[in-house]
């Protein structure tokens, strides 16, 4: 059996790793510094609130690396159960991958593909209807560099970074000083548009409070400007909330700019309207271009959700949601997304890799989960752990193990883990999950 | 007596940190158990930090009951309430996706009903 007591180094040295990548959020801020005692993080210079919690509550989980049934077991043993029940449906999911490494990612398409199963990520209750949004519109955008060197005017819709991406304003967006806006701040013009006046709201030059669920009409009112559109006061003002003045105003700022920026996040997507709230925003991006540079940049939440959508495009084809019971890939949000196949009851044995919907899914989606077997893997233990009929502990990717993950403007950053686990780490067991799948299906090589 | 508002779920930084330290240790269990009201509405319905309300799905029927907390200032106008994404917030969400993949997880109609103490 694998236990922590019987592997964790015993190490008295002090390390500092330079230019560590935390992998918390979407930002992948990598130039953290960290100070590591006794494999204990002690130190994480630059980093957020967040960054801190992520480094310094890093603790390696003292409970065996496999358990079965909520009983420990060797790592063995967990592969060959995993990949019996996953070998044993007739409609295996897997599902996750956000807070997994691009490499770990991989093999979970291929296990998927082997399987005939059907594969999804947490994109899908993030910015899954962005997802769909961007095959509908298409997308405009840069990366965060660019932003940072030539973003004039800088909107953020239904986004809170002020708590979500503590660092967004000061590393990306608002206040560094860049090629074409020397005086950072100054040059920058900022609203933001939400239904509630959060932490980020101090930080707008312009608030824009909302009514729920009037992002489309929102949106839509924006388009009309654009377009020069005459519109109704009254009738602006009783569905969006905000004067017409007031969009107008926006909007001859937007059109002033040199370099627009729109960040969205799940204020949009989460609400009534989804994909259509996003296809609204892309669409008045793609608007914005008749008259100067504007690009849209979803928000996204963890460390490597981007890069779950480039690994499983890359394999399938389609980003999140994909289905392979016919041998080959299908796509259709509402019926492939984890959140369908366990609520509608479809779904009989599944994987849930770094994710927890045991706590964030609906109600129904996880009374189902809970009935059925799967296999869960976390750094932590969580409620989807304890329910698992497999749990395996795992390293925790950036600071105990190794790879690449993308940042939310989809480039790919390398990780520096800090020290070493005594715990696999997501591709070791995946890897070997994906071994004992193919000899139960008779697949060599 | 019930009245219906809009529930809306989100982020906060101390839920973060407490994903960190551990779901099951007090910080986070502390934040998801939460529920913000606009300070009007907490005058309005004689509500005072630490009362205990019960929600009700309005799509689903399902029930929570739920610990209040006055949110900050102007952060939240009345009429709305606000809870870190977590397991009261699951419970509300419907199953249902509307072809997105997507439950409707911010804007949930819920009717709230006080409980006192």
């Amino acid at each position: 059996m694998a236990t922590v007591e019987s592997s964790v180094p015993a190490t008295g040295e002090l390390k500092i790793v330079e230019d560590a990548t935390c992998t918390f959020c979407g930002c992948v801020c990598d130039d953290i510094d960290l100070t590591v005692e006794n494999n204990q993080i002690t130190k994480a210079k630059r980093a957020c609130v967040l960054g801190k919690a992520w480094f310094l509550n890093h603790e390696i989980e003292e409970k065996p690396s496999c358990l079965i049934d909520g009983k420990p077991a060797t790592l063995e043993q967990g592969y060959d159960r995993a990949a019996q029940i996953l070998t044993g449906g007739k409609y295996p999911i897997v599902y996750g991958l956000s807070d997994s490494p691009c490499e770990a990612q991989r093999v979970a398409v291929s296990i998927t593909d082997w399987i005939d199963g059907t594969i999804d990520t947490t994109t899908s209750v993030c910015h899954g209807p962005s997802g769909m949004a961007f095959q509908g519109v298409g997308e405009v955008t840069c990366s965060l560099g660019e932003v940072t060197n030539r973003g004039d005017f800088i909107m953020f819709w239904g986004s809170n970074p002020a708590e979500s991406h503590p660092r967004h304003f000061t590393k990306y967006s608002l206040m560094p000083k860049g090629m074409f806006v020397p005086n950072g701040r100054k040059d920058r013009t900022c609203v933001i548009v939400d239904v509630r006046k959060t932490k980020s709201a101090k930080a707008a030059d312009i608030f824009l409070q909302i009514k729920p669920r009037k992002d489309f009409e929102g949106l839509w009112t924006l388009r009309a400007l654009a377009k020069g559109v005459e519109l109704d006061p009254k009738v602006v003002k009783e569905e969006t909330g905000i004067e017409l003045a007031v969009w107008q105003d926006v909007m001859d700022r937007m059109k002033a700019a040199k370099f627009g920026v729109i960040f969205f996040g799940m204020g949009l997507t989460m609400t009534r309207g989804k994909h259509a709230n996003s296809e609204a925003l892309l669409a008045l991006t793609r608007d914005m271009n008749d008259h100067t540079r504007f690009v849209a940049k979803p928000n996204r939440g963890h460390g490597n959700v981007t890069g779950a959508d480039n690994v499983v495009s890359w394999r399938t084809g389609y980003p999140f949601g994909v289905n392979h019971n016919r041998g080959y890939p299908r796509f259709n949000p509402g019926e492939y997304t984890t959140s369908d196949t366990l609520a509608n009851g479809e779904a009989d044995c599944g994987m849930m890799i770094a994710c927890d919907p045991m706590a964030n899914f609906s109600q129904p989606a996880r009374e189902h989960l809970a009935s059925i077997p799967y296999i869960a893997l976390d750094a932590k233990e969580t409620p989807t752990t304890r329910a698992a009929a497999v749990a395996f502990t795992v390293a925790t990717y950036g600071i105990n193990a190794p790879g690449t993950v993308y940042r939310m403007d989809d480039v790919p950053i390398p990780l520096r883990p800090a020290f070493e686990s005594p715990h696999p780490s997501d591709f070791d067991v995946l890897t070997n999950i994906e071994r004992r799948v193919k000899a139960i299906k008779g697949i060599s090589g | 007596m019930a009245e219906i508002f809009i529930l809306i779920p989100g982020r906060t930084s101390e839920q973060g940190c407490g994903i960190s330290e551990g779901k099951f240790l007090d910080k986070y269990q502390q934040q998801i158990n939460s529920l913000q009201v606009a300070p009007g509405d907490m005058q309005r319905l004689g509500l005072a930090e630490g009362d205990r309300v019960r929600l009700t799905s309005c799509e689903r029927g399902q029930q929570v009951e739920v610990t209040v907390v006055e949110a900050k200032g102007d952060e939240l106008p009345e009429g709305l309430l606000f809870i870190a994404y977590g397991d009261i917030s699951s419970k509300l969400m419907g199953g249902d996706t509307h072809g997105s993949g997507m439950p409707t997880s911010k804007g949930i109609d819920v009717e709230l009903e006080v409980l006192g103490k």
